[in-house]
C-alpha cells in the first residue's frame, strides 16, 4: 500500500511539473508579456527593452523557467507586473478567503448530500426520491451565476434577509465575512450537494441489492441497523473521490460565484489578473490551483485505500 | 453494453438510431428533455421571424417599463424589448456549442481510441498531459486564450472545441481499454487488419455509446461555460442578444424590474435542463451510469 501511495505521489508531482511547463509555454507562445501589459501603449523601443532587462525577460526561456521554478518551490512567485507587489503576499490572503468559502460550502454540502443521497437510495423511485433527484439535476445543471442571481433576487432584494454582495476587504479577518458569505456558500453547496448525493444514491442502491445486505436482512437484522451498520459505510466509499473532485472544482470553478458576489477570493483575482494580463500572477494562481487539485485527489486516494482494503492491491489501479 | 454492440455490429445504423430515439422519448425525463431541446432549436431557427421588435432597437421613452400589451415582458435599461431579446438570446450560444461539441467529441474520441489501442510510452506521456490540462480550472484556460485573441465566435468555437475535447480523450481511452482485450479485437488483429480498420470497425461501434452520452453532457457543460463567459463579459459582444449577457446587464436593475433577469434565466435554464434530462435518458437507454461523472 505504501508503495502504491508513493507511485500516486510521484504521478501527482509529475502532473504538477507538466502543468507548470504548459503554463509557461502557453504564456511564452501567446503574444504580449508582462512588459507590454505594464507599459501599454508606450511599449516600444528603448523603454520596452529596459523594462524587459529589468524583469530579466531578455534571458532565454528555458533559463527563466528554471529560475522561476526554483523560486516557486520555495514559495516565492516573484512580483506582480502591475503593482510590483510580492505575489506570495497578494495570493496568500485571497487563498485564505477562498478556503474559507470552500470549507463553509463543504461543511454545509457534504452532510446534506449524504443525508439526501441515503434517503433517495432507500426510497428509490418513490415520490421522495423523485423530488430529491429532480432537485439534484436542477441544482447541478443551472449555471452558478443564474442560481446566484435568483438567490440574490429572492433573499436579498425581495425578502431583505441576507446581504447580496460582499463588501468586506480582502485582508479583513475571516469572521468579518459573516453573514455576507452565506449566499455564496449556499450557491456553491447546492451544486456540490447535487453531485455528491447522486453518487451516494447510486452506490446506496448498489449496496442494498448486494448479497451481504440480503443476507443480513434474511438473518433478521433490524432494518435501520442493516442500513447504518451494513450498507452505509460501504455506500459512502465511492463518494470520497467525488467529494475530492468537487473540492478541486470548488477552488477553481468558484470564479463566477466570486465575481457575482464580489467576494475577494482567488477566483476573482484570477479573472482580474487575466484581464490585466498580469502574467506572473496568473502563473502563480494556476500552479497553486493545480497543486490543490492534485493534493486533494491524492488525499482522497489515500483515504479510499485506508477505508477499502480492496483498493490496496496493484490491480485496483485506475 | 458490449454484448449489445456485438450483436448489432455497426451501431450507427439508422434503424438503431431511431430505436434509441424512441427509447429516450418513452422515458419521462427523455420526453420532457427532448421537448425542451427541440423547442429551443426551433426558436433559435425561427425567432427572428417571431420576435415582435428588432432586438437592438432602443426606445428612450420606454426604458425599464413593466410588462404591458406593447411589451409583453417589459423593456430593459435601453428600452429594448425583453421578449424579442430573450427569444433570440440563445442563437449565438446554440451556434457556438452546436459546432464545438461534435468537433470536441470527434477529435477527443478518435485520439482516445487510437491511444487506447496503441498503448505504450506515448500513451503514458499523453495521459499525463491530459491530466495536467484537467488540473486547471476551465475558466482559466479559456480566459487566457480569449483575452489574447478576442471574444468573437471564431475564437470561442475552436477554444471550446479544444478544451472540451481533452477530457473526452480520457473517457474514450478508458472505454477502449474495456474492449481492446476482448476476443474479437484479437481476432481482427490475427486476421491482419490494419490499426485504422480495427479502430473503425471493431472499436468505434463499441465506444460510440459512451461517446454519445459524453457528447450530450459536454454540450450542457459547454453551454454553461459559454453563458458564464458572456455573463462575465468575455463572450458575445453587445448588442447581440445573449442570455448570459442579458442577465449581467439586467442585474443592476432587478430590484424594480425583475423581468429583465427572470426571462433569460428561464430560457437558459430550460435549455440546459432539457439537455441534461435528455442526456440522462440517453445514458439510461444505453445502460451507462452517469452519476459517477464529476464536474470537470
Amino acid at each position: 500500500m505504501f508503495r502504491m501511495f508513493l507511485r500516486r505521489l510521484g504521478l501527482g508531482l509529475a502532473t504538477i511539473a507538466i502543468v507548470s511547463v504548459i503554463i509557461f509555454v502557453g504564456i511564452e507562445v501567446l503574444p504580449g508579456d508582462a512588459c507590454t501589459a505594464f507599459l501599454e501603449r508606450e511599449a516600444k523601443g528603448k523603454l520596452l527593452e529596459n523594462c524587459r532587462a529589468g524583469l530579466g525577460l531578455d534571458r532565454p526561456a528555458a533559463e527563466r523557467y528554471v529560475s522561476w521554478a526554483i523560486a516557486a518551490l520555495q514559495g516565492d512567485f516573484g512580483v506582480s507586473a502591475n503593482g510590483q507587489e510580492r505575489i506570495a503576499d497578494l495570493v496568500g490572503a485571497r487563498l485564505g478567503n477562498s478556503l474559507l468559502l470552500a470549507f463553509c460550502a463543504l461543511a454545509l454540502g457534504v452532510p446534506l448530500a449524504v443525508l439526501l443521497g441515503v434517503i433517495a437510495g432507500l426510497w428509490r423511485d418513490r415520490p421522495l426520491d423523485l423530488v430529491v433527484s429532480t432537485g439534484a439535476i436542477l441544482a447541478m445543471t443551472i449555471p452558478e451565476f443564474v442560481s446566484a442571481t435568483l438567490l440574490i433576487l429572492v433573499f436579498s432584494v425581495w425578502l431583505g434577509w441576507l446581504p447580496g454582495i460582499v463588501l468586506t476587504p480582502a485582508d479583513a479577518p475571516l469572521w468579518d465575512f459573516f453573514p455576507e458569505i452565506l449566499l455564496p456558500v449556499i450557491v456553491l453547496a447546492m451544486v456540490m450537494t447535487a453531485h455528491i448525493l447522486r453518487m451516494v444514491r447510486t452506490s446506496m442502491i448498489e449496496v442494498l441489492s448486494s448479497d451481504y445486505v440480503q443476507m443480513a436482512t434474511l438473518k433478521g437484522v433490524p432494518y435501520w441497523t442493516m442500513v447504518f451498520r451494513h450498507a452505509l459505510p460501504n455506500a459512502l466509499l465511492p463518494a470520497i473521490n467525488v467529494v475530492a473532485l468537487t473540492i478541486a472544482w470548488l477552488l477553481g470553478g468558484v470564479v463566477v460565484v466570486e465575481v457575482v458576489f464580489n467576494y475577494p477570493g482567488l477566483g476573482r483575482m484570477m479573472v482580474d489578473s487575466i484581464s490585466d494580463r498580469d502574467l506572473p500572477v496568473v502563473q502563480a494562481i494556476a500552479i497553486i490551483l493545480a497543486a490543490v487539485y492534485v493534493g486533494v485527489n491524492l488525499s482522497a486516494d489515500l483515504l479510499s485505500m485506508v477505508a477499502n482494503p480492496r483498493l490496496r492491491t496493484a490491480h485496483a489501479r485506475r | 453494453m458490449v454484448d449489445l454492440a456485438l450483436t448489432t455490429k455497426g451501431s450507427a445504423r439508422p434503424g438503431r438510431a431511431w430505436a434509441l430515439l424512441v427509447d429516450i422519448a418513452s422515458r419521462p425525463s427523455g420526453a420532457i428533455g427532448l421537448t425542451l431541446v427541440s423547442l429551443q432549436l426551433l426558436l433559435a431557427l425561427f425567432s427572428p421571424y417571431l420576435a415582435p421588435y428588432d432586438y437592438k432597437a432602443t426606445d428612450s421613452t420606454a426604458m425599464l417599463v413593466d410588462p404591458s400589451a406593447a411589451h409583453w415582458l417589459g423593456t430593459d435599461h435601453l428600452g429594448r424589448d425583453i421578449l424579442s431579446r430573450t427569444l433570440q438570446g440563445g442563437r449565438e450560444a446554440l451556434l457556438v456549442t452546436g459546432i464545438a461539441t461534435p468537433v470536441a467529441v470527434l477529435w477527443g474520441g478518435l485520439l482516445g481510441i487510437f491511444f487506447g489501442l496503441a498503448g505504450g510510452r506515448v500513451d503514458e506521456v499523453l495521459m499525463r498531459v491530459v491530466d495536467a490540462f484537467l488540473c486547471l480550472p476551465w475558466i482559466l484556460k479559456m480566459l487566457v486564450l480569449i483575452v489574447t485573441f478576442g471574444t468573437g465566435v471564431e475564437v470561442l468555437i475552436p477554444t471550446l472545441a479544444f478544451f472540451y475535447g481533452i477530457p473526452v480523450i480520457r473517457i474514450a481511452r478508458a472505454a477502449t481499454h474495456d474492449v481492446v482485450a476482448l476476443d474479437f479485437v484479437s481476432a481482427a488483429r490475427a486476421r491482419g487488419h490494419s490499426r485504422l480498420s480495427i479502430m473503425r470497425r471493431e472499436l468505434l461501434p463499441n465506444v460510440l455509446d459512451v461517446l454519445m452520452v459524453e457528447g450530450a453532457m459536454r454540450w450542457s457543460w459547454m453551454l454553461l461555460a459559454f453563458s458564464s463567459l458572456s455573463f462575465l463579459g468575455f463572450g458575445v459582444s453587445p448588442p447581440t442578444p445573449d442570455w448570459g449577457l442579458m442577465i449581467a446587464d439586467a442585474r443592476s436593475y432587478m430590484s424594480f424590474s425583475p423581468w429583465g433577469v427572470l426571462a433569460p434565466v428561464l430560457a437558459l435554464s430550460s435549455l440546459i435542463i432539457g439537455i441534461n434530462l435528455t442526456a440522462d435518458a440517453l445514458a439510461k437507454a444505453l445502460g451507462i451510469d452517469r452519476a459517477q461523472k464529476a464536474p470537470v
